[in-house]
């Protein structure tokens, strides 16, 4: 096993009196897709908050490729090469794709005037490389898309900034049964291209089949960090549900306590 | 994720003749539409689906800019279609527009500002006074007037975007607020007279007609050169593009409306033998100027950019790291500005500022002009272009009916009806938008 990309250690959050994380343990390998699971309110999006700098945690060590770093808002993440695609997209349906994909950080000639040439070539050769083959034209508005299509588009402006690691909140949530093959082809070509992956999802189907290892919460706490190829959909469901599965999860007695 | 046919779909220009519907297969390779194979009859009828799908962008305005020409000349022949009346038509349009143009902005991020007509007038009148009582030269009486205006619209910006204030309100207390200030400046029933040879030159004096002729020859020669050398660029690169015929028939249309105007306009239209009017009003190249300038901004920097994205989806701007209240401060700033600047055009025209000034319908003209035009209500759609033929559509109703010497309240209600009619485009337009998705 490679040297992890990213890496949380030790990570706690509260909230008020309410702590959300409890000692976090969480991995990224360049070139796989870590699926992250849990239960509604097991602290999924607050932990893809706190490594998207949203959040600041309470305690606990982040390292990129081995080196601490701080991450103390989102400007110190988008700087290591952290970028998180949300559920609701943040697409503008009144702008077409390439200006959608640059949006805050157009390419400007001469000081203000905005580069279209550049853009609009950067935009087509990132969909190209991402084998996005379903966009008839790039300067096409993000509201004649479809579902898939706008998933696929907020994803290549994730990619589109030498990105080393993207968070996926929940991508196929919306999606048809087309559109989320779309969508899983694409998470899984984000990996070989040697980015770190992080998929959230509710789908054991499509987490089973698209990732590499799997790390379940459980209010809170990592319930475990195994590989995709070592589980199967019963156990990860036990995992979300109950904490536990056999002889992997957390101790009967620390899951009571954080009940 | 099919790959087959997508040797066909890229390189090869397809020669499909005019009109027949060679649209290609849906699967046809990445882009196929950013290709050069458009033709002039596969644009026009890409044009129709989309004002089919709801977005007519200028089309509303044009037609009815039509509609109105031929409607007055029939029933003023001797007055409307007069190269007098022509000149004083394009001189009343300009306030209009420069007012509609500097709305724009506002209505791209969604809101509102009913102020604009009143800050309009106050920043006149501070302007007039600022000659008139203190004896000050027309650059200084400009600047204090367009200070005026910046300094209302920042406040009016700091309320809406800092402490939430919906516009609207905002703006409705600004525009009973102002009346006040303007009032306590010029004094109940008094006028301030606009005396000032440039000031007043604006409006009444036209450039020399070689001089015109050049201008407008020049910069639509600039126009031309940038317009063809972009073409070139892109094609250069193979990036999605108009087609070249395209490109040449809009071109030509500008040049023909423009060269036709200069034409009209350079006639003498004196009604007195002994003395001769003729040439472009300065006012026209002042709408010019302004329409050029905030074009580019609106359409080719980060910030215009930044400003259809705010109207689009605010949060996605906010995420991208956009400072959202900062540039809606902005546009309340430009709105004030431009206001103040037409405040001036209108005291120019009319040789004083009054407590009245901007108060009346000035607003809801430009409000008007600029849905006519093609700017939604509802943000994130609308160019700048649109203040200019909407403020020339409610300029043409303007004098028409004046010509027509009808009674007041005929005037008012056709122009409600006319601001109703166009929001009520706008809205249908929106919900076609949305069921169609283009």
């Amino acid at each position: 096993m490679s040297e992890p990309l990213f890496e949380l250690r030790g990570v706690d959050k509260s909230f008020g009196a309410v702590q959300v994380l409890h000692g976090v343990d969480f991995k990224v390998y360049p070139g796989q897709v870590t699926a992250l699971v849990g239960d509604n309110g097991a602290g999924k999006s607050t932990l893809v908050k706190t490594m998207a700098g949203i959040y600041r945690a309470d305690a606990g060590e982040f390292l990129f490729e081995g080196k601490p770093v701080h991450i103390n808002g989102p400007k110190d993440s988008a700087a290591l090469g952290i970028e998180v695609v949300y559920q609701d997209l943040a697409l503008c349906d009144n702008l077409d794709i390439v200006q959608n994909m640059f949006l805050g950080r157009e390419t400007v000639t001469g000081g203000v005037l905005l580069d279209e040439l550049t853009m609009e070539d950067r935009a087509r050769s990132t969909l190209t490389s991402l084998s996005v083959r379903t966009v008839k034209s790039v300067r096409q508005s993000v509201a004649s898309l479809s579902g898939g299509q706008r998933q696929t588009v907020a994803i290549a402006k994730a990619v589109l900034w030498n990105s080393r690691v993207v968070l996926l909140d929940e991508p196929t949530a919306a999606l048809g049964v087309a559109q989320t093959r779309q969508v899983l082809d694409l998470v899984r070509r984000l990996a070989d291209q040697g980015l770190g992956v992080v998929l959230i999802s509710h789908n054991m189907v499509d987490v089973l089949e698209v990732s590499d290892r799997i790390t379940a919460l459980f209010l809170g706490r990592v319930a475990a960090d195994i590989k995709a190829s070592d589980t199967n959909h019963s156990q990860i469901v036990e995992l979300i549900t109950a904490g536990r599965s056999g002889d992997i999860g957390i101790p009967a007695a620390t899951a009571a306590k954080s009940a | 994720m099919t790959t087959h046919s997508e040797d066909s779909a890229t390189g090869t220009p397809t020669d499909s003749p005019a009109g027949t519907p060679a649209a290609p297969p849906p699967d046809a390779g990445g882009f196929s539409n950013d290709a050069s194979s458009n033709t002039l009859g596969e644009a026009f009828k890409a044009y129709v689906d989309r004002i089919r799908g709801g977005d007519m962008g200028a089309l509303p305005a044009v037609l009815g800019l039509v509609v109105l020409f031929i409607v007055f000349s029939v029933l003023r022949p001797d007055t409307f279609t007069s190269n007098l009346n022509i000149a004083n038509l394009f001189v009343q349009a300009s306030a209009i527009s420069v007012l509609a143009m500097g709305l724009i902005p506002v209505l791209l991020l969604g809101d509102i500002d009913l102020s604009a007509g009143v800050t309009g007038g106050m920043a006149a009148g501070f302007a007039a006074v600022s000659i008139d009582r203190h004896g000050q030269s027309w650059p200084v009486a400009v600047i204090i007037g367009l200070a005026v205006g910046a300094l209302v619209g920042l406040v009016i910006g700091t309320l809406v975007a800092k402490l939430g204030i919906p516009a609207f309100v905002v703006t409705l207390a600004f525009f009973l607020g102002l009346q006040g200030v303007t009032l306590k400046l010029i004094g109940l029933g008094g006028t301030i007279p606009v005396r000032d040879d440039f000031l007043r030159g604006i409006t009444i004096k036209s450039m020399p007609v070689t001089m015109g002729w050049i201008v407008v020859i020049v910069l639509l020669a600039i126009y031309g050169g940038l317009l063809f050398w972009r073409q070139r660029q892109l094609a250069a690169k193979d990036l999605h593009r108009p087609p070249n015929s395209l490109l040449l028939v809009k071109f030509a249309a500008l040049c023909v409306i423009l060269l036709g105007m200069t034409a009209v306009l350079s006639q003498n239209r004196s009604r007195v033998p002994t003395f001769v009017i003729q040439g472009i009003p300065y006012a026209v190249f002042l709408v010019g100027a302004l329409l050029i300038f905030w074009s580019f901004v609106f359409g080719r920097t980060p910030y215009g950019r930044h400003m259809y994205a705010i109207g689009g989806n605010t949060e996605a701007a906010r995420r991208a790291g956009i400072s959202v209240d900062r540039l809606r401060i902005s546009a309340f700033v430009i709105a004030s500005s431009m206001a103040a600047t037409s405040g001036i055009i209108s005291a120019s025209y009319t040789g004083k500022v009054s407590p009245a000034s901007g108060a009346g319908n000035a607003l809801l003209y430009a409000v008007g002009a600029a849905v006519i035009g093609g700017t939604s209500l509802f943000g994130g759609k609308g160019l700048i272009r649109d203040g200019v033929i909407g403020g020339l559509v409610i300029a043409t109703i303007d004098n028409g009916l004046g010509l027509l010497n009808q009674a007041a309240y005929i005037n008012y209600i056709i122009t409600g009806s006319v601001l109703l009619l166009a929001a009520s485009v706008d809205a249908i337009s929106r919900r076609r938008r949305s069921a169609t998705g283009t």
